[in-house]
Parts: C-alpha cells; structure tokens; sequence
C-alpha cells in the first residue's frame, strides 16, 4: 500500500543513485569540479554538527574549566571530560521532575491527537452527511491558524475551568491545535484506500466502527505513524505553550530550563547537559523514524 | 457497540453503487439512520476545535477592541498602537527583515544542498546531519547558539573563528598595555608607538625597558631577559619587561635575573622618518640589527601595543537579529533541502539532457529549466516558511540576553509580553489578530488548493 504521503518522503532521503534514476546532479558535480563540490559538502556538514558537538562537549566539562576556556580545547585533552554535570543534574528535582511532565504532556497529546484525528479523518473520508466537504475545508482552514491567538483567550477560559497551570491544560490545548493537521493528513490518506476493501468489509456485515478500527486504521499505519512522531516531536519540543499554561509543577523541560536562561553563564552546567538531556529523545526518535518524520514534515509544509 | 450492530444489517439496503465515499460527495447522504453517527466520529474533533481554535480567534477579535481592563470599548485604538508604539515598532520592523530573510537564506541554501547532494554516494549522510536540527526544541537550539556567540573569543566558536581570521589578516598585539616606565630611554612616538630618544650604535647594546604588561597576559614562553652581548658589527639589544610583581623594578632600565623579555615584539630601525631594518625579539627579549641600523632612532610600532581584537558583538543591539536568524537557517535549512530534494526527484532528466546537448553549460541548465521546474516546491516551502517565521518566539526569547531582548524583538513576544508581563490584554489581542490577518491569504490558499484537488478526483 503506497500512498501521496509516503512516496515523495521515503524517496527524499535515499540517494539518488539507489532509485536507479541519472541524478541530476551529476553533471553538474562534474561541471564543477566533482573534489571542489565534496570538499564543500564536508565543510558544510562540520559546520552544521558544530554547534551540537559544541553543546554536547560543553555539558561533559566542569563549571570551571567552562569559565575559562572554549569546548574546542577538550579535543586536545579529552581526560578532562567529566559526567559531573549530568550527576548534579539528575539530583535536580526541577529538571528531572519536568523531564517526567514532559513525558505526561506529549503521550496524551500524541495519543488524543491520533484518535481523535483518526475518527474524524475517517468521518471526512468514509462518512455521509450533509455539507462533508465544507466542513472539511473548514478543518483545512485552521492548520495555519498561529497558537499566538488563543493564548489569552484560552488562559481565561482555564482559569475558569481550574485548568490553568495543570499538565491536562497543556495536553488539551496541544491536542486542539494539532487537530486540523491531524484531520488533513489522515483524512486523505484514508480516502487513498481501495474502496473494494471496505465494500468487501461492509458485505461481510462490518459496521462503521469495526470497518474503523479492523480496516482503515490498519491500513492507515504509516500515516498515522508519520502524524504520531510529528506531534510527539512538536509536542516535545515546545516551549510556548507550556511556558504560558503550566505552572512550576507542571513545567516541562523546555520551561524549566527557560528559567535558567537569564543567568546563562553561570547556569551553563544546567543548561547544557539539560539541554542534551531534552534532545536525546526527539534525536533517538528522528534517527529511528527518518522516513515516518519526513513524511510528517512534507505534508505539514502547511502548517 | 448497539450501533455498530445495527449498522451490521444495512449495507444490503443501500443503493447500489451509492455507497459512501469521497468520489460522490452530496450524493444520496439521505440515510436517515446512520446520521447520527458521523456526527458521534466528529464529535470530539468539533469540540476540542471550537473550544480551542475558533472561540480564541472570535474572543481575540472582540477583545482587541476593547481598553486594557476590558470594559470600555476603544475601537481600533489598540491596532493604532501596533503602528505608533516604538517597542511594537521594533517588533514590526524585526519580523520584517525575519519574513523576508530568514525563508529566503533557508531556500536558497536547501537548493544548493539538494542540488549538490543528489550526486555524492554519502548525500544521506549530509542530509541526516542537515535536517536534523529539524528534530530538536528551539530552546535547545536558543542554547547551542548562545554558546555559538559567546563574545569571549575563548569561549564562543563564533569569535574564535571570526577573531582567528581576523588575526590572520591583521596581527594582533601581545603587549596591550606595555608603556616606558621611569626614566626610560624611550619616548612617545605618536600613534601610541614608542622611539628611543637617541640614535642607536653598533657594538653599544642598547636597553628598551618597558613595563605595564600583566604578568597572566604575557605571552607563554617568555624567558628571562639578560643584557644584550656587545657585536661590534651589529646593533644588539634587549627588550624586557622591567617589573617583576612582588620585587618592583629591580635596577632601573637593567634586566632583573627574575625580569623577562618581551619575545615577539616588533622593533624598527628608523633612518630619517624612514624603516631600514626590522627585527622580532627572541624570547629573552634580545634582538639583533645589522650595521645597517647603526645610527638609527629604534621604534616600537603600535601594533605592539594594541588592545587585542576581541571578535563581533553577536548578540548586541545591531548583529542580534541577524545572529539569530542564523540559528533559524541552522534548524530549517534541512526542511527546505529535503522538499526540494523530493521535488528534484520528479524532475524529468530527458529535458535537462537535451538541454547539454544543445550545448548549455550547468548554470544554465541549473538557471533556466531545474530552477523553473522547482518553482511550485521552492513556493511551498518558502510559504510553509514564512508562515513559521511569522510567529518566531522561543529563539528570540532564548538567545539575546537581556540588554538585547528589545532590539531583538518579534511581534510573537511582544504579545507574550503585553499578554503576560504588562497587563495590556487589549494590545496583546490586537497583535494576535494582526498574526492572523496575515496568515489569511495562505488559509484561503490552502482551502482553494484542496477543493481543487477534490474535484479532479
């Protein structure tokens, strides 16, 4: 089962040569001078994993040695690198506590934005009902809508709710906004599964909810696995929407190391292994789900 | 589950080839059982949108017309503010210069890579280390360039590149503070070099004490200084440092057995105005000139004695957008490669053929058919971009420290500001409103482009 979402993605990181085609780039590269365009290309790639090996480097040295010299000058004497600072870390309440909130804000978030999406995609595609497509379109029409707007407006309404400050705000608020992409992305990859399949399903007397779960979301698998490690990882990775809804017991990493920012030199042994600390899952998951995460990225080149 | 069941019984009762889906959308939706269901898949998605996006956008709306505390209606007062206020000014001007650049830099870089990676058996690899700043937190992103554009050049890679080059091409000075003490056969020679008073001769060691340097910023390296040997054909000195912390200067204008020499310092032999000869001191400070120097003033040219260069303000008032909008390309660059690079695959290869057989050079292939050929993917992504960068946050937030934060500004954290720091909940919804006028013509592009696509199906 191939599908618009998926093709474009898992061909976009596999080199040109593996699917058999005369690269473009070939002529080119030899036009140029095939030596002069991979010593750039070299160049280029060390100076994008810089800045990371620069963080990662910079939380494996001590306070002291980071006060007075530059992360380059452990390559020379790597016997200085320490794991000091992921020890005091780890004794950190703060930041060991929002890794955990962390955890309990982006699985819902993830979790709900799936379902709910998935029912409501499968709704769009599958379902009858009066004005289907205008609805649909008005889902499309909300993915760009920025997060900026319902920030005030939302915090009113959850502190009316008892909601503001609580990890189920931040997850709920995620999970709205996730939603129209949710909804796009499933609903016209459903809409790619062979109607045969469920008109097969439908005379063996499957209902809507076991045609649901028994076909379209088997079927669905890669879509949903795509939108599944785009929310996780959006979820993951944000800072505003925590920053404004969560409270010092519901802060997620991001937020807890935000704090620190303010005193960045003298913090920089908690924000540095911290910081690694808050990527090492979004990298574990990127490295593990290339083409799912890919694919994720190119259908949301809306949102 | 009873519904399902129920729904178990129907498809025999539906009309032949009127079964649901997306190729007849109004076509017989009259079904009056099964009504209610598609409703009960919606539900959750309706509510959650309609609490959460749609009641936000008609709240900010009204709320922008309305003062600070809510009660008095102020019409567009607080949108006149956007455009009068000078910190909302800032912000304005800053998203500006972010809408234009920031998406433009990240493409044009994209292209480059995806054209360039197509070729080299190890492109994945590049592309993986390109696109995967995709997979972290702006605020983890905000604390690597922090440590990127730490102004000390001993700690920030950005100036110790930046200084390093610098350097290359304009030696720096060893000795910032070096000055003739008491006594001293020197004088100021304007321009902050120093020039011996009296003209120099061969075979007369000559002494040029200085003092003034911290003993933690001499160089390394530095030996005792000891008084220079006599040559009678040659011009013969020693240059030292005539201090030493704790014993004072010792003999005055003598080298000291605890003083040590100046190594590297610059010394040139002057005849008339003009240099004849220069000479480097060793690391004990002595220095040697050829008979050619006999009768010349010896000068310390200032580039001794400069302060040393200490890098860019990265993160000051005028580079901090610019320096942040480099953090942004370092995240998003990697998305604008692996569109294009998806787009470049469904480029037909018989076109660019053609085109060298009738004899284009590369760039012209490059120019006139990839180029145009990319032009819908190179839109989306510089739309999908601009969009992103429309509402930039967590990196303005996170990198310029304090003092720059207002010079730095973006309209997203001026309504964070105005929305959670100053109270200004009028202001802040006028901002929101404005962020989402903006995005309008893309909803309304997206919403055509989508109808489209269904009625080809």
């Amino acid at each position: 089962m191939t599908s618009t979402a998926t093709t474009p993605a898992a061909t976009a990181l596999v080199p040109a040569a593996r699917r058999g085609r005369t690269p473009l780039g070939s002529r080119l590269v030899s036009g140029l001078g095939g030596t002069l365009v991979r010593l750039f290309l070299v160049v280029v790639g060390l100076f994008w994993l810089m800045p990371t090996v620069g963080l990662l480097l910079s939380s494996l040295r001590s306070p002291r040695d980071m006060a007075e010299s530059g992360w380059w000058t452990v390559l020379t004497e790597p016997s200085r690198l320490t794991f000091e600072s992921y020890a005091d870390l780890l004794g950190n309440g703060d930041i060991t506590g929002s890794l955990v909130n962390t955890l309990l804000i982006t699985v819902p978030a993830t979790l709900l934005v799936v379902v709910i999406g998935a029912l409501a995609g499968y709704a769009f595609a599958w379902m009858e009902f009066p004005g289907r497509d205008w609805w649909f379109l008005g889902v499309v029409g909300l993915i760009v809508v920025p997060v900026q707007v319902a920030l005030l407006p939302i915090a009113e309404l959850f502190g009316d709710l008892g909601l503001f400050g609580s990890i189920a705000g931040v997850v709920l608020f995620h999970t709205g906004f996730g939603l129209p992409f949710a909804v796009f992305l499933l609903r016209n990859f459903f809409a790619e599964i062979p109607r045969e399949l469920l008109e097969a399903a439908r005379l063996d007397g499957a209902g809507e909810l076991r045609l649901f779960t028994r076909v379209v979301l088997p079927l669905g698998g890669p879509a949903v696995a795509s939108l599944g490690i785009f929310q996780f990882l959006w979820v993951w990775n944000d800072m505003l929407v925590a920053l404004v809804f969560a409270d010092s017991g519901s802060q997620p990493i991001t937020v807890a190391l935000q704090t620190q920012v303010r005193q960045f030199g003298n913090n920089i042994d908690v924000l540095a292994p911290g910081a690694f600390l808050s990527m090492v899952i979004p990298l574990a998951v990127f490295f593990a789900f290339q083409r799912q995460f890919v694919s994720g990225v190119m259908a949301g080149a809306v949102k | 589950m009873a519904v399902t069941k129920e729904e178990g019984g129907t498809p025999a009762a539906r009309p032949a080839g009127g079964a649901p889906g997306r190729r007849s959308p109004r076509g017989g939706a009259s079904r009056g059982r099964r009504s209610a269901l598609p409703f009960l898949f919606l539900l959750p998605a309706l509510v959650l949108l309609g609490a959460l996006v749609l009641y936000p956008i008609g709240y900010s709306l009204l709320r922008s017309l309305f003062d600070r505390t809510g009660d008095e209606f102020v019409g567009f007062d607080n949108y006149a503010e956007l455009f009068t206020d000078d910190g909302i000014l800032t912000a304005l001007t800053n998203n500006l210069i972010w809408v234009v650049v920031a998406p433009a830099v990240a493409t044009a870089l994209g292209l480059v890579f995806a054209v360039l990676t197509e070729r080299v058996r190890w492109g994945t690899a590049f592309k993986l280390v390109v696109f995967m700043p995709m997979a972290i937190s702006m605020l983890a992103a905000g604390i690597i360039f922090r440590l990127v554009y730490d102004q000390d050049p001993d700690k920030g890679i950005a100036n110790a590149v930046w200084v390093g080059v610098h350097d290359t091409f304009a030696e720096s000075s060893a000795f910032p503070k070096a000055h003739p003490g008491r006594d001293s056969p020197l004088e100021a020679a304007g321009g902050g070099a120093f020039v011996t008073a009296d003209p120099v001769r061969a075979g007369t060691p000559v002494s040029i004490p200085l003092v003034g340097v911290a003993p933690d910023v001499m160089p390394e390296g530095a030996a005792p200084a000891r008084p220079a040997k006599a040559d009678p054909d040659r011009v013969t000195g020693v240059t030292w440092q005539d201090f030493t912390r704790g014993k004072g200067v010792g003999t005055l204008n003598e080298p000291d057995a605890t003083e040590v020499g100046y190594p590297g310092m610059r010394i040139e032999a002057v005849k008339d105005g003009k240099v004849v000869e220069t000479a480097t001191a060793a690391p004990d400070g002595s220095f040697s000139l050829s008979s050619e120097a006999d009768g010349a003033l010896l000068r310390l040219p200032a580039e001794n004695f400069r302060q040393p260069y200490n890098g860019l303000e990265w993160l000051g008032p005028s580079l901090v957008t610019p320096a942040v909008i480099g953090a942004y390309v370092w995240m998003w660059a990697g998305f604008a490669m692996v569109l294009i690079a998806a787009g470049l695959a469904g480029v037909p290869r018989e076109l660019l053929e053609a085109a060298r057989v009738d004899g284009a050079t590369e760039w012209q292939v490059f120019r006139r058919i990839t180029v145009p050929l990319l032009a819908p993917v190179l839109g989306v992504v510089l739309v999908t971009l601009m969009i992103n960068v429309l509402k930039i946050f967590d990196l303005v937030f996170i990198i310029p420290p304090g003092s720059a934060q207002d010079d730095a500004n973006v309209l997203a954290l001026e309504l964070y500001r105005k929305g959670f720091a100053e109270d200004q909940p009028g202001v802040a919804s006028a901002i929101s409103v404005f962020l989402l006028l903006l995005v309008v013509p893309v909803m309304w592009f997206n919403v055509r482009r989508i109808r489209q696509e269904g009625r080809q199906r």
